[in-house]
């Protein structure tokens, strides 16, 4: 089954250029807020969306995305309240992914099935859930491969060769690689040995591969892009939410700065390809 | 819930998956997975490795002072009028609890692993002693993650900490208890991947910990098999023991699973009261739910979003439980039933006054649970309960509630 992941890479592959995959936590600050933010997202040059899903207990999250997530929890999001954001995306946006990314309790809580269903129906393409790895793929993975849902692991520094195969086996859509062993929104990737991580993860797999953790800059973007199949740019999205919130800018005026911040990461990738032709 | 059937054993668990029925597991982050792989290989070869256990079982003797005694409170069973009381006494243990039962093994383990650097996480801070302890007895850097909170109320072991060298790193997220400090060491775990060991202090998180943190524990119930059996020629009708993570409880209730005759009962906080949120009785009033690694009963909401829950005990504020004793309550082998802070607060100062032994809060609730049983049952019966920590670390706390100045 063809998801909206595969259609956009492929699109993406033609036109030879890396994707910028940008991620931000759903309900943040509120409801609407992170709604207007998603909306504007794609026209500022994000390819894939990830919509993070606020969880209590974060666990490899730096303090900008745990913090994220409380400010969200406090406006009152919910697992069904972040699908709902999926929807409403929708109804203006058919053809840029979604990838949901966040831990597994909540939708163990929600109940497995009843998730994937409701995530389908919303408009859901993929998953992201950072406490599954292969050795659990019977609780959630093998499920949404069935309902049409790619997941998506993270291979990370400490992936050998001898477990990039377990690794890869049932994961779809794209490989998010892990620049680095940490946390989210640390270190700034060291891009020459992300390059060769990239490539040897590229002997193993034809899946695109996508780096994330630690890209701040559209400097990174771009250094990163020229190998990689697309970056993925978390922290410093939510660095420049959580300092519109702080100084008290309205949903328009959060969005704008987001916005402003995705078109220039936007820039570096899409000059990556040209600066090493 | 399916009710499971009764299984032969009780005493065969995890299998492979590290599961015990639905509960355990690994459910942790790609970054650690190797780490969790390497230490499980490591723990398999060490525990049938014979210098390993002539290594661990020589520190347990010179350098905890076990077997710890199985004591007859003579007194205390007099004034209950029922069944005989004695307790296992795990706070005479060097560093003053159970904790360096583990704390010694896993330290054996890293050194093996040629690991260079520990961490951990703690609650009352007894843990984070007995970590730094170790720590410092093989000549290893220490980093101990602990809630603010608990920073503040346990500030006699943050200053043992820290004369034996390690580093306190307090924690302000969430509400600064042992959860947060769980995150956080995790989240150290998940960056320094290479040299660093994270030395659990409970018998949860991902597989192989739980088993890990069980067999060092389970000194405690072989021993007190063989000590009971010497005392009064027959196995106890009754065991008790406090669970905040569960450490203490498996390492006594573990070598009598499968003794039809032994009733077992694990005791949780239930804080101020089980009608709101301020308890810690994850099993009593909470759900099956995946937090830290491993599938358990947690206090949770209906979206997933895990509680903070409330102890007067620091080492019992913890809104998970070791996935054994998740499964143990389903199979309705054990017993698990909450107790309040004041009741515990009660017991505190009946034992202290009656035995002259100050126990520590945690087991504090464990003792409260004995002084509602003991006169129910006969005088020809035995209770074994499990004195895993002494009390002066919490003077403080104590002094404060009762209103006394120090």
């Amino acid at each position: 089954m063809k998801t909206r992941i595969d259609s956009r890479f492929e699109k993406l592959k033609a036109e030879d250029r890396p994707a910028l995959v940008t991620y931000f936590m759903g309900g943040d600050p509120d409801f609407d807020t992170s709604l207007e933010v998603m909306k504007a997202l794609p026209a500022a040059g994000s390819d894939v969306i990830e919509l993070g899903m606020p969880f209590s207990d974060p666990m490899a999250d730096g303090p900008a995305i745990q913090a994220a997530g409380l400010r969200s929890l406090n406006a009152g999001q919910t697992l069904v309240r972040t699908l709902e954001l999926a929807r409403r995306f929708r109804e203006t946006d058919d053809e840029t992914p979604i990838v949901m990314m966040g831990y597994y309790n909540p939708i163990y809580i929600h109940g497995v099935d009843r998730f994937l269903a409701e995530a389908k129906e919303a408009g859901v393409d993929g998953l992201i859930v950072v406490d599954l790895p292969p050795e659990m793929d019977e609780e959630l993975c093998i499920p949404a491969i069935e309902a049409g849902i790619n997941f998506i692991r993270l291979a990370t520094p400490t992936t050998d060769d001898k477990r990039l195969p377990a690794v890869l086996r049932n994961t779809s859509g794209f490989v998010y690689y892990v620049s680095m062993t940490g946390i989210t929104g640390t270190a700034i990737a060291d891009t020459s040995k992300v390059n060769t991580a990239v490539q040897r993860i590229k002997g193993h797999t034809e899946l695109p591969i996508c780096v994330g953790f630690g890209v701040k800059t559209a400097e990174h973007a771009r250094a990163i892009g020229a190998t990689a199949d697309g970056v993925v740019v978390g922290t410093a999205i939510v660095n420049v939410m959580a300092d519109a919130i702080k100084a008290g800018k309205s949903a328009g005026e959060t969005a704008g700065a987001v916005t402003a911040l995705v078109s220039e990461l936007a820039k570096g990738v899409r000059e990556s390809r040209l600066a090493t032709a | 819930m399916n009710k499971p059937t009764i299984p032969n054993s009780f005493r065969t668990g995890p299998d492979e998956q590290g599961m015990f029925g639905i509960f355990g597991g690994r459910f942790v982050a790609e970054t650690l997975m190797p780490l969790i792989l390497e230490l499980q290989d490591e723990w398999n070869r060490a525990k049938t490795d014979p210098e390993f256990r002539a290594e661990l079982e020589h520190l347990n003797t010179h350098y905890t002072g076990r077997p710890s005694p199985l004591y007859f409170a003579e007194r205390l069973t007099e004034h209950l009028g029922g069944a005989k009381i004695y307790f296992k006494r795990d706070e005479l243990n060097h560093t003053g609890s159970h904790k360096i039962n583990n704390c010694l093994g896993q330290i054996l383990l890293a050194k093996r692993m040629g690991k260079t650097r520990i961490i951990a996480e703690t609650g009352a801070g007894q843990h984070g002693v007995a970590s730094a302890t170790v720590a410092a007895r093989f000549g290893y850097p220490c980093e101990v993650y602990m809630g603010a909170t608990d920073v503040e109320r346990q500030a006699p072991n943050v200053f043992r900490m820290k004369l034996l060298g390690a580093k306190v790193n307090p924690v302000t997220a969430g509400h600064g208890t042992l959860k947060d400090a769980m995150n956080e060491a995790l989240r150290d775990w998940v960056t320094n991947v290479e040299d660093t060991y994270y030395l659990i202090g409970t018998a949860a998180g991902p597989h192989p910990y739980p088993e890990m943190v069980r067999e060092f524990q389970a000194v405690i119930g072989k021993e007190t098999r063989e000590q009971i059996m010497s005392a009064e020629g027959k196995l106890p009708d009754l065991l008790v023991a406090a669970v905040g993570g569960g450490s203490n409880a498996i390492g006594l209730f573990h070598p009598f699973l499968d003794d039809k005759g032994v009733q077992i009962v694990g005791v949780e906080a239930g804080g101020k009261g089980l009608n709101g949120d301020e308890h810690c009785a994850s099993l009593t009033a909470g759900s099956p739910g995946v937090l830290h690694g491993n599938r358990t009963y947690l206090l949770q909401n209906e979206d997933g979003q895990i509680k903070e829950g409330h102890s007067i005990s620091a080492g019992l504020d913890y809104p998970g439980i070791g996935p054994e004793h998740s499964w143990l309550k389903d199979s309705e082998r054990v017993e698990y039933v909450p107790i309040m802070d004041d009741e515990a607060l009660e017991a505190f100062q009946l034992l202290t006054r009656l035995e002259g032994i100050i126990p520590a809060l945690e087991p504090s609730h464990a003792l409260a649970e004995v002084i509602k049983r003991a006169p129910k049952m006969r005088k020809d019966q035995t209770i074994v309960m499990n004195l895993c920590g002494r009390g002066d670390k919490d003077i403080f706390t104590v002094g404060k509630i009762l209103g006394m100045g120090l």
